[in-house]
């Protein structure tokens, strides 16, 4: 199970390294919150079962993880507005 | 093999087959639904560790709330057959490197390690009991969080639509 969420987190980084487009990075980094989070059940599950801690870990990553997206998204809206692309090579000025 | 394993491994498998193939599809469109199954088996993995409610949550706010909010923002930015551009060759190079190390480290670390299996009878996970804990003021419980979480969530709400308004007042 953690082997799993190992090579989850690392497909994620990849995701995050070798895309230049915005939403791809942030679906990269939407897999590494989870490969987390499958970590934090699993941990719950089988060493304290007698506890829900990691059980509430995960709901509140969860929670941060869609708070997260919905501003995430809003600035790419945004940044497409301004500079009619979502390359991150492309995006190199902050203010005109 | 036992049914349980059976099924971990098929729903692990395919976790790890539509992570690898979300970020390396050229389309992003398709990189979004391999996203999406995704996430559906792991709300499978959560149901199979008998957190009910993990799972619902999942499913409903990763597979229906997040992918949508990405669908949109691909459809808002981008044609629906445009396809990426193949990643520069140091980046793969570096991004894979960087990869396959971590995993390496990981894994060893993992496997070197001697984990006991705690054989305390588990709490309740349904509903009832993971909503009283949820609101609970005693030790264990996770009221506090709870209410700093509903406040991110408006403030990331308000911020959201403040940076996306066309015209700022």
């Amino acid at each position: 199970m953690i082997v799993l969420s190992t090579v989850v987190f690392f497909v994620g980084l990849v995701g995050v390294v070798i895309r230049r487009n915005l939403i791809t990075m942030l679906m990269g980094i939407e897999l590494m919150l989870n490969a987390v989070n499958i970590n934090f059940v699993a941990f719950n599950h089988y060493l304290f079962p007698h506890r829900l801690e990691g059980h509430f870990f995960a709901l509140i990553v969860m929670a941060i993880a869609a708070a997260e997206a919905a501003i995430a998204i809003a600035l790419i809206i945004n940044i497409y507005r301004q500079f009619g692309t979502v390359r991150v090579d492309d995006v190199d000025e902050l203010k005109y | 093999m036992s049914g349980p394993r059976i099924i971990f491994f098929i729903l692990a498998a395919a976790i790890v087959v539509f992570s690898i193939l979300s970020i390396t599809s050229r389309r992003i469109l398709r990189a979004a639904i391999y996203l999406l199954f995704v996430l559906v088996a792991m709300a499978g993995l959560y149901y199979m560790m008998n957190f009910q409610f993990l799972a619902a949550v999942q499913l409903m706010l990763y597979a229906g709330g997040i992918v949508v909010l990405i669908i949109f923002s691909i459809l808002l930015t981008s044609q629906i057959d445009s396809t990426l551009e193949p990643p520069k060759k140091s980046h793969l190079l570096m991004g894979v490197v960087t990869a396959a190390g971590g995993i390496i480290l990981a894994i060893i670390t993992i496997l070197g390690y001697r984990f006991k299996p705690s054989d305390l009878a588990a709490t309740g996970t349904d509903i009832r009991s993971v909503g009283r804990q949820l609101m609970d003021t005693d030790v264990f419980g996770y009221a506090l969080p709870f209410e700093v979480i509903s406040v991110l969530l408006l403030a990331a709400l308000v911020g959201s639509i403040f940076i996306a308004q066309k015209d700022k007042a």
